[in-house]
């Protein structure tokens, strides 16, 4: 009857990062862009990199893309200083992406392979791999101005993870997807995950955050304020809510009641625990008053938990 | 291969397929051609058409001037000049010339008359035939005997040669014509291709830029290498578009020229070239035409073609890289207009300075030009075959590697940060701040 919530089944594989960013500061001419940003990411995870617009999030992954440089702070792959010989290891679907139009699909994939270091003769066996995974062989001869945006989207999508790199960078991966098509890239991310490479994921959408990432970091205004795993950030944010579902009504101690519904087998609560109560005391209690069918902790959705922190932070500031 | 050498295949390669180019490189070489050949052929065709005139001569002093030949044919009326007029008669000739008066007194008093404007070639004709005859006339008057044949031996063809003198001494034969339209020619072309291809290095990045595409190559190739493998291609593109154009060009004047029969009637088509102009007799234009072959001959094709091709690429390269500058920091081509004019107007500025240099290739405009980057690879390629100092050709090309070293660098600074603006206006202050970034 419990939900288990906030373990996951791989924290075996957090033995170490693969990228750590220490104190990074970027200046832009009129505005601080990131203020001394520190990032673990561990080997093997999905990370999720969260913020408002206009928090920083673009500027860190254009940073660790070695498109722009930080002010001050350094930028560590595998332990050593990212240099721009290592973006071949680092596969980045940017938000603002898009393709030659007039060019061929399958010409420009090879391409933009090429430019990611594969050899012709590897680049054209691995999209033929892809292609026929996503069934898409029919469109090798396509312009792409005859692609619609989401197939646009897919063709991006491959050669994004084509040349297997370590670290896969995705801002709002799911933009323009149909959610057949979502759901799709959704098992493809998590098996690359599972196949050993690490993903960083920029979203806003934070139904998918809870149901991929691993860990978080929280941008708002070029700081982190918040971060670490999902589980344990949405368990931090708990607020003693619970859902219950018991025979008999019950009396309001230690708790409040904040909703009670009645049905057929019995009476559905949404009940508030005093702050000292633990779990199992509550559980306890309520098990004294009656027999309980149901018994669950509600924990704030990530949704709940951005909003409540970034603003927060607002009227902090 | 190299990153670079992916984005200039690229480049190169998508532009050469387009459609676009592939008529325009074929259909380049026919039009050339046909400028050439069109006026050969059109002197070799004579017009059979006997053109008919009708001659009023009121004074009754003309009448043997005008004699029948193959091609024209005189009717002398006297009726009055408006008969004609009401009676449209005159649609089977080709003119009415009225002459009401001595010529000899009244020199301006002959009228040509016609329905359709006349033609250059008619009125050269018959104001000739009058001209002579009434010299001729007059010299008769003045009872001087043999004075026709005094007159003829005091007039001398003068054709002044020019001669350049080598370092050693010798002598080259030259041609200041010559000089002057292969460098008009040779500037007109980089001219062209700054112009041209300039432009198709402006709409690429904004192209790049507008379908979204910029972010994802420059996670994988520094900015720098995707404006300079652009660049590069382009260049190519260019250099290939006008390899084909000579060499198409060549063959088919050359392949038309035989079809027509061989030998080419150069008198002919020196006449023709020349129309309504009385250039000397026969004999002058023989030596012209040798003249030119000598001068070509002579002319320094190695030095010119090396010193065309520095400055070719020097001025393509240095204004290539601002254009890609401009294009980086506009977020769509009807942008791009404001930030181009300043680049647009050294260029056509260059041209008119060219111009002027050609007539003076050793003033202070011509050297001036000559020197400041943005306008010498095209000023220099007039100025270069009148002979130009060496010191001058060198720091002419030394400071044009400076400047598109220069140019190429504070572009490549521009393009970086313009090519991830995203729909904001841009300054000019704004860009110079981009220059001054420190990555």
């Amino acid at each position: 009857m419990f939900e288990q919530t906030g373990m996951k089944n791989n924290n075996q594989y957090f033995t170490s990062s693969i990228l750590q960013i220490h104190h990074v500061t970027k200046q832009f001419s009129n505005h601080l862009a990131l203020d001394k940003v520190s990032v673990d990411i561990p080997e093997n995870s999905i990370y999720g990199l969260l913020g408002p617009n206009g928090a920083g999030k673009t500027t860190l992954i254009r940073i660790i893309n070695c498109i722009t440089a930080p002010d001050s702070g350094e930028v560590l792959l595998n332990g050593k200083k990212l240099s721009s010989d290592d973006v071949r290891h680092i596969g980045y679907l940017p938000e603002e992406r898009g393709l030659y139009k007039k060019m061929k699909v399958g010409e420009q994939a090879l391409f933009l392979a090429q430019l990611k270091g594969m050899t012709r003769h590897d680049a054209l066996k691995a999209l033929k791999y892809w292609f026929e995974k996503f069934e898409i062989q029919s469109w090798w001869n396509k312009k792409v101005e005859e692609l619609s945006k989401g197939m646009a989207q897919k063709v991006q999508f491959i050669t994004t993870i084509l040349h297997q790199p370590k670290l896969l960078i995705f801002d709002e991966p799911f933009s323009g997807f149909d959610p057949v098509n979502v759901d799709l890239l959704k098992r493809e991310i998590i098996g690359l995950r599972d196949k050993g490479a690490t993903i960083i994921f920029s979203t806003h959408n934070m139904a998918s955050v809870e149901e991929l990432c691993d860990h978080i970091s929280l941008i708002d205004k070029a700081k982190i304020v918040l971060q670490g795993s999902v589980g344990s950030i949405r368990a931090s944010h708990a607020t003693g809510t619970y859902r219950v579902i018991a025979k008999n009504k019950l009396n309001e101690e230690p708790f409040s009641v904040i909703e009670r519904k009645e049905n057929h087998h019995g009476f559905e609560y949404v009940l508030k625990a005093n702050p000292e109560e633990t779990n199992n005391l509550l559980l306890s209690n309520i098990m004294a008053q009656s027999e309980v069918f149901a018994f669950e902790e509600i924990l704030p959705t990530m949704n709940d938990v951005f909003i409540q922190t970034v603003t927060s932070k607002t009227q902090q500031s | 291969m190299s990153k670079t050498a992916l984005i200039i295949k690229r480049e190169y390669k998508t532009r050469v397929m387009k459609p676009s180019f592939i008529i325009l490189t074929f259909l380049t070489p026919i039009l050339i051609a046909a400028l050439v050949l069109v006026p050969l052929l059109l002197a070799q065709i004579k017009d059979d058409a006997v053109k008919k005139i009708i001659v009023i001569d009121r004074t009754g002093l003309y009448t043997k001037a005008f004699e029948d030949n193959e091609e024209y044919q005189f009717i002398f009326l006297n009726q009055d000049i408006e008969f004609f007029k009401e009676t449209k008669i005159q649609d089977s000739y080709s003119a009415v010339l009225y002459i009401p008066e001595d010529l000899s007194v009244h020199p301006k008093s002959a009228t040509i008359f016609s329905e359709e404007q006349v033609g250059m070639e008619v009125k050269s004709y018959l104001v000739g035939i009058l001209k002579d005859y009434v010299e001729e006339q007059k010299i008769a008057e003045l009872n001087i005997p043999d004075f026709k044949e005094l007159v003829e031996n005091t007039k001398v063809d003068i054709d002044v040669k020019t001669v350049r003198w080598g370092k050693d001494g010798e002598e080259k034969m030259g041609s200041a014509e010559l000089a002057l339209i292969i460098g008009m020619i040779s500037a007109f072309i980089i001219y062209m291709f700054i112009v041209v291809y300039g432009a198709q290095v402006m709409s690429g990045v904004v192209q790049e830029k507008t379908s979204r595409i910029v972010e994802v190559i420059i996670s994988s190739v520094k900015p720098f290498q995707l404006m300079m493998g652009k660049i590069i291609g382009i260049a190519m593109v260019g250099l290939t578009q006008f390899a084909l154009w000579v060499v198409l060009s060549l063959v088919l004047v050359a392949a038309g020229t035989s079809l027509m029969g061989g030998d080419v009637d150069v008198q002919a088509y020196e006449q023709s070239m020349n129309v309504g102009v009385q250039s000397g007799t026969v004999d002058a234009g023989d030596t012209v035409t040798s003249e030119i072959l000598m001068a070509l001959a002579n002319f320094d094709f190695v030095q010119t073609g090396v010193l065309f091709v520095i400055f070719f690429l020097g001025g393509y390269l240095l204004y290539a890289s601002l254009f890609a500058a401009v294009g980086s920091a506009v977020d769509n081509e009807t942008d791009t207009q404001q930030f181009s004019l300043p680049l647009t107007l050294p260029i056509i500025f260059a041209i008119y300075a060219a111009i002027y240099s050609a007539q003076n290739p050793d003033g202070p405009l011509a050297f001036w030009c000559s020197m400041i980057p943005f306008t010498s690879p095209i000023v220099m390629m007039v100025r270069l075959p009148f002979g130009v100092p060496f010191w001058q050709l060198a720091l002419s090309i030394g400071i044009l590697i400076l400047s598109f070293v220069g140019s190429t660098w504070i572009a490549g600074k521009i393009y970086r940060t313009g090519i991830l603006m995203y729909g904001k206006k841009i300054s000019w202050k704004e860009m110079m701040k981009w220059v001054l970034y420190k990555d």
